[in-house]
């Protein structure tokens, strides 16, 4: 978007505290209004709401819950599970729970009334904590309790005025309506911010998805953003950043195949690069991957290796046949390999968990075997944007990593998904003499120089090994066609 | 108090919430009396709770519209919103008169 002269007089935000979230709104909610949150039934609404308090209450801003569909008892039964102690947070005076029991059949309307008594109890609410935050979930009971719609209207508008008088920052939930963002158009009369949640099942994999609606005065990703409600809470996933601005660093780490480093003019990958090695089946790519994380270890470093093809025990019985002990890492707690199948979790799952496993494990490099299995989690456009995510999310943290990628005739990897990566080792079976040799070249490598040959390499109990280049009158010589040479 | 409450030991116990003393309020209280004299003659108790003054009471006795009636005893606890203006829905809601 281009720079405009005129200046925008901008809310000031309140984090969130949410995961992403506060990316995804530049910041926050508008601090002193009222956002509405809107979704079907069991979009998360309830729970965005609750964990607004919960982590106001750990930022020192305690926090109102007005409760018009559960009581308190059970909303604590059903956050228990993320560790969120709301009957503690209750007693600290860090949260107050109000249960709003408003039911139709034990109310009769006998002439003119407002929602003054409501006003009144958040506001006591208010006082006895001195809160900064109010969630009203969901105020639309009011709808179906009482029959004056005119006067409810009324009364709603009149109450975010009043919350805005009292200079809380609050959270209204809404059911979605038929065709419109919520039921009752309470869109409206909330004109600050406007969120909504969405929950569908694509190809049997359950995907939530956030879009802020509408920010006033402020910039905000206009993206639908995926969301997870993992075990600490929501987890909103930021498309991707909105800028480039990773750090690029000098320093050099080994692809942990000496002879391929020296293809590279400064000895090896740059840190925080990201590495495709592609090649089709038994060409050793997680063999090559492997290497590199051994090396790592070796250095000192850190390895999360992602593996969605092979269990940890395979990985390391296996590669002990190249002359790897990994298991002497994994024992050490620098290695820490993390399989699972690929569908086990949507593509938002396995980026959220994959954040998690760099935060528990802190990794300097970190290897994905095979990052191919991706592509069957969903369109090729919402594979690439993860993969963007990811690449992004380790860039930003400085974080080596090597993928690799199965290729069917050698050549297909996705040109838009190579674009987003540095450095691409092409892994090859060279047909020749009624004999399949392993080669390998140097599709690129960003930034630095490097070797344009094709060489030939082996797999030994030392590890791999790039054979020496003979050139012959014919070409370059592989496999038996060597020996011939030689004599 | 009006003369027909009974100050000792009511029948029917009415709690009458407000906010503040406002037009509506003021004609609920009026409209509730009247209501009273006619039917509960000296069998009656009305309470004014002000919720300005006693706010804990909106949470713990479920108030949320005002004015709201509550009519405490005779048991079950049943509660009316609004000014009271009209009579015959009043004494419905009160269980004075059968729905029919």
């Amino acid at each position: 978007m281009p720079e405009s002269d005129t200046t925008i007089e901008t809310l000031p935000h309140c984090p969130t505290g949410i995961v992403g979230l506060d990316a995804v709104t530049s910041g926050g909610l508008p601090r002193g209004r009222t956002t509405l949150v809107a979704g079907a039934a069991g979009s998360g609404k309830t729970l965005l709401g609750l964990e607004f308090l919960v982590r106001g209450s750990e930022m020192g801003e305690p926090g109102v819950f007005l409760a018009f569909e559960e009581t308190s008892d059970e909303l604590s039964i059903n956050v228990a599970s993320m560790g969120w102690d709301l009957e503690g947070m209750c007693a600290d005076g860090t949260l107050f729970v109000d249960h709003v029991k408003v039911e139709r059949e034990h109310i009769d309307q006998t002439g003119d009334y407002d929602l003054e008594a409501l006003f009144v109890r958040i506001g006591y609410a208010i006082d006895q904590i001195g809160a900064k935050r109010v969630v009203l979930d969901t105020l639309e009971v009011l709808f179906s309790a009482l029959d004056d719609t005119a006067l409810l209207r009324a009364e709603m508008r009149r109450l975010f005025t009043w919350l805005k008088g009292r200079g809380v920052t609050s959270i209204v939930t809404a059911e979605q309506g038929d065709g419109a963002l919520t039921r009752h158009g309470l869109e409206e009369y909330v004109s600050d911010c406007v969120i909504s949640l969405d929950h569908r099942v694509v190809e049997h994999v359950a995907v939530r998805r956030l879009r802020v609606v509408k920010f006033r005065g402020s910039s905000h990703g206009t993206n639908e953003y995926p969301f997870v409600i993992g075990q600490d809470g929501i987890s909103v996933v930021p498309v991707t950043s909105f800028d480039l601005e990773h750090p690029a660093a000098e320093d050099v780490v080994s692809t942990g195949v000496a002879d391929l480093d020296a293809m590279l003019a400064p000895g090896g990958w740059y840190r925080g690069s990201t590495t495709m090695i592609s090649g089709q089946s038994g060409t050793a790519k997680t063999t090559f991957a492997a290497h590199f994380a051994d090396a790592a270890c070796a250095r000192g470093e850190r390895c999360l290796y992602l593996a969605f093809e092979e269990s940890p025990a395979q990985i390391v019985r296996n590669m002990r046949s190249v002359g790897l002990d990994l298991q002497r890492w994994l024992d050490d707690g620098t290695l820490s390999i993390h399989a699972t199948r690929p569908t086990q979790l949507g593509l938002e799952s396995h980026l959220t968990e994959l954040y998690r496993q760099v935060e528990a494990h802190e990794p300097d490099v970190v290897v994905i075997d095979p990052i191919t299995d991706f592509t069957t989690l969903g369109t090729s456009i919402e594979v690439k944007s993860t993969l963007m995510r990811i690449v992004d999310y380790l860039k930003k943290h400085q974080i080596t990593a090597v993928f690799t990628s199965l290729t069917h005739d050698g050549l297909s990897v996705d040109p838009s998904i190579s674009s987003l990566i540095d450095n691409w080792v092409q892994l090859r079976n060279l047909e020749l003499d009624a004999e399949r040799n392993r080669g390998l070249f140097i599709q690129k490598a960003r930034g630095m120089a490097h070797s344009n040959q094709i060489r030939e390499f082996v797999l030994h109990d030392g590890g791999i090994e790039l054979l020496e280049v003979i050139d012959a009158p014919g070409g370059v010589l592989t496999g038996r066609a060597r020996g011939r040479e030689r004599s | 108090m009006s003369d027909g409450e009974n100050q000792d030991v009511a029948a029917w116990e009415l709690r009458l919430y407000v906010a503040g003393e406002t037009p509506r309020s003021v004609a609920a209280l009026a409209n509730l009396r009247k209501i009273c004299e006619e039917h509960l003659a000296g069998k009656y108790s009305i309470e004014v709770i002000d919720l300005l003054e006693r706010p804990q009471l909106a949470q713990g006795e479920q108030i949320v519209a005002i004015p709201t009636l509550e009519r405490r005893l005779p048991e079950p606890v049943r509660k009316i919103i609004g000014d009271l203006s009209n009579t015959e829905r009043v004494l419905i809601g009160l269980d004075l008169r059968p729905e029919r």
